[in-house]
């Protein structure tokens, strides 16, 4: 049943040191504001699963609060690398991060089976590829009633997935539209689920096919406007480009990236007040 | 009238553009395949079907995407389903006629990586990983490649078999029972190259004008095979070049513009 709260509430009550965290959204509607609030509570060992890895998790990961990380591909979308993910796989700094990686037509559908509680998802794909050299959860099976060899990967089930979306409604359902990603899925698989929002109605007026997320599929639901940022939230606001583009600048080195997450995440009230701060100058290198 | 001048990165992507057929469904990469795709597009096939992984089928984005979610690819599209159904019913499914695919790294049967440079554990060069390129790799009719010749990324060998082209060669792909046809052609700055109908090795068989076989020579790292009967890619014409122009000066005012703050 979904409780309407702050964010700050949700995170403290859900989630936990070591757990299985899924914070998705495409490119769209990436939950920010919720990655920021887990920074601020410094949660630590956290499993993170997400698809595509960019910017948010670069700032859980540099920040320490990862062990490990399940993704299936990992970069600053059109801009390049990430250097704080680099800097944990490569150089243990903060923290040794172990990764487990995997494709996206993969790691969808281990969202799926994770939503339908079956052990593992099937697909066809990575006859002759290295990854399942190096990733020893990719295995193959033999198909019962063809014989046809066939890729498994185990379901992902996270103890909790966060969410940005655009609308709730005052008992906590939930409707998003556009680029959906594996939102759903996502949610469906896990124990317990997050959800942030643009705004509260009191009529979602969607229409009969609309993505909706019972409230009674979700265990906290909390208004932040604007919580998608840099990401975009379709319908409300556009993607920040130079946000993405001045992060590379801000991750790379280690001292300015601390002096950023101190000044913009660890000494911020809540994601209204780093909003505030943000406008004003990135830092450049240790205060 | 002489021939207009242009880069090598706009023939290259001219060249790209040029193989796509109309009507064609095609599931595009972002960067370099969605340039051209896109071209494609907007020159000789208006009704190419253009597929993004985050969901959009049929997109029609007035300027290039930055990312493969931008919000102008659900806007135009014809629908937008989820991830794991893009590559449930659409591309298992077979329904896509070309993936359209680059590269960091190339070997001479056109198997591909994008995870790593150097090795896995302690990589020279970590780069963004699989994405969705294994499963289009093996479930697209056909692939397209496109990417830059240097010898850095054409090699002997490659540091990670990150997605298959054509394996070892020969029948390989059908020995695997892998239901697409695997890469038909491989367009950089300098050629357009096959694979052999037997072999399936790498084959030049279109130089771009003015480039001679020494550059390719020494912008790959494996001997390199040229086509008996050579051809040269016909010269980009102004329609192609203005259209490319066109949409590349319209991108990036709209993302200068889009960017806030």
């Amino acid at each position: 049943m979904a409780e309407i709260t702050t964010l700050h509430e949700a995170i403290a009550g859900l989630v936990r040191d070591g757990d299985i965290v899924a914070m998705e959204g495409f490119t769209h509607l990436i939950p920010f504001a919720a990655g920021h609030e887990v920074i601020r509570q410094q949660r630590k060992n956290l499993t993170l699963v997400r698809m595509t890895p960019d910017v948010i998790y670069d700032q859980l990961i540099g920040a320490g609060c990862a062990k490990k990380l399940i993704f299936s591909w990992g970069g600053n979308p059109g801009v390049g690398s990430l250097h704080r993910l680099r800097d944990a796989v490569e150089r243990d700094w903060p923290v040794p991060l172990e990764i487990q990686e995997h494709g996206h037509g993969d790691l969808s559908n281990a969202y799926v089976a994770g939503a339908s509680k079956l052990p593992f998802a099937v697909l066809r794909a990575y006859a002759g590829s290295d990854l399942p050299k190096h990733n020893l959860r990719i295995k193959f099976i033999e198909c019962p009633f063809t014989g046809e060899t066939l890729a498994a990967v185990p379901a992902i089930q996270p103890d909790v997935t966060v969410i940005h979306a655009q609308k709730a409604d005052r008992k906590g359902n939930v409707l998003l539209w556009g680029i959906l990603g594996v939102q759903k899925e996502a949610v469906l698989a896990a124990k317990k689920a997050i959800v942030t929002v643009e705004e509260i109605v009191d009529d979602l007026k969607a229409w009969p096919n609309a993505c909706i997320l019972p409230h009674w599929t979700i265990s906290a639901v909390c208004c932040v406007p604007g919580g998608a940022f840099p990401s975009y939230a379709h319908g409300y606001y556009e993607r920040d480009n130079r946000f993405y583009q001045a992060w590379d600048a801000t991750a790379r080195d280690r001292d300015t990236f601390q002096s950023w997450i101190k000044s913009h995440i660890l000494s911020t009230e809540n994601f209204e007040e780093f909003r505030r701060v943000l406008q004003q100058p990135i830092p450049r290198g240790a205060e | 009238m002489t021939a207009p001048a242009y880069t090598t990165n706009e023939i290259m992507t001219i060249a790209a553009a040029r193989l796509l057929r109309n009507k064609a469904v095609c599931f595009v990469g972002i960067g370099l395949p969605s340039t051209a795709a896109n071209l494609a597009r907007l020159t000789h096939a208006p009704d190419i079907v253009l597929i993004y992984e985050s969901g959009p089928i049929g997109a029609k984005p007035p300027v290039l995407p930055l990312s493969i979610g931008d919000g102008n690819l659900a806007e135009t599209a014809d629908t937008v389903v989820s991830t794991p159904e893009i590559f449930r019913y659409w591309l298992q499914g077979g329904r896509v006629d070309v993936g359209f695919l680059g590269a960091a790294q190339i070997d001479r049967f056109a198997n591909i990586n994008t995870t790593v440079i150097g090795d896995y554990k302690k990589p020279e060069t970590r780069l963004p990983g699989a994405g969705g390129a294994p499963e289009i790799a093996s479930c697209a009719g056909e692939v397209v490649l496109v990417l830059k010749q240097s010898a850095r990324a054409f090699v002997k060998k490659l540091d990670f078999v990150t997605s298959v082209g054509h394996l070892d060669g020969g029948d390989a792909r059908s020995r695997l029972r892998l239901p697409g046809k695997g890469p038909v052609a491989v367009v950089t700055d300098l050629c357009l190259m096959e694979p052999d109908p037997a072999t399936r090795e790498l084959t030049v068989t279109e130089l771009h004008p003015g480039i001679g076989k020494d550059q390719i020579v020494k912008s790959t790292e494996w001997e390199i095979r040229f086509a008996e009967k050579l051809k040269e890619t016909a010269a980009p014409t102004t329609r192609e070049l203005e259209t490319l122009r066109d949409l590349q000066r319209r991108t990036k005012l709209a993302h200068g513009t889009l960017a806030a703050g």
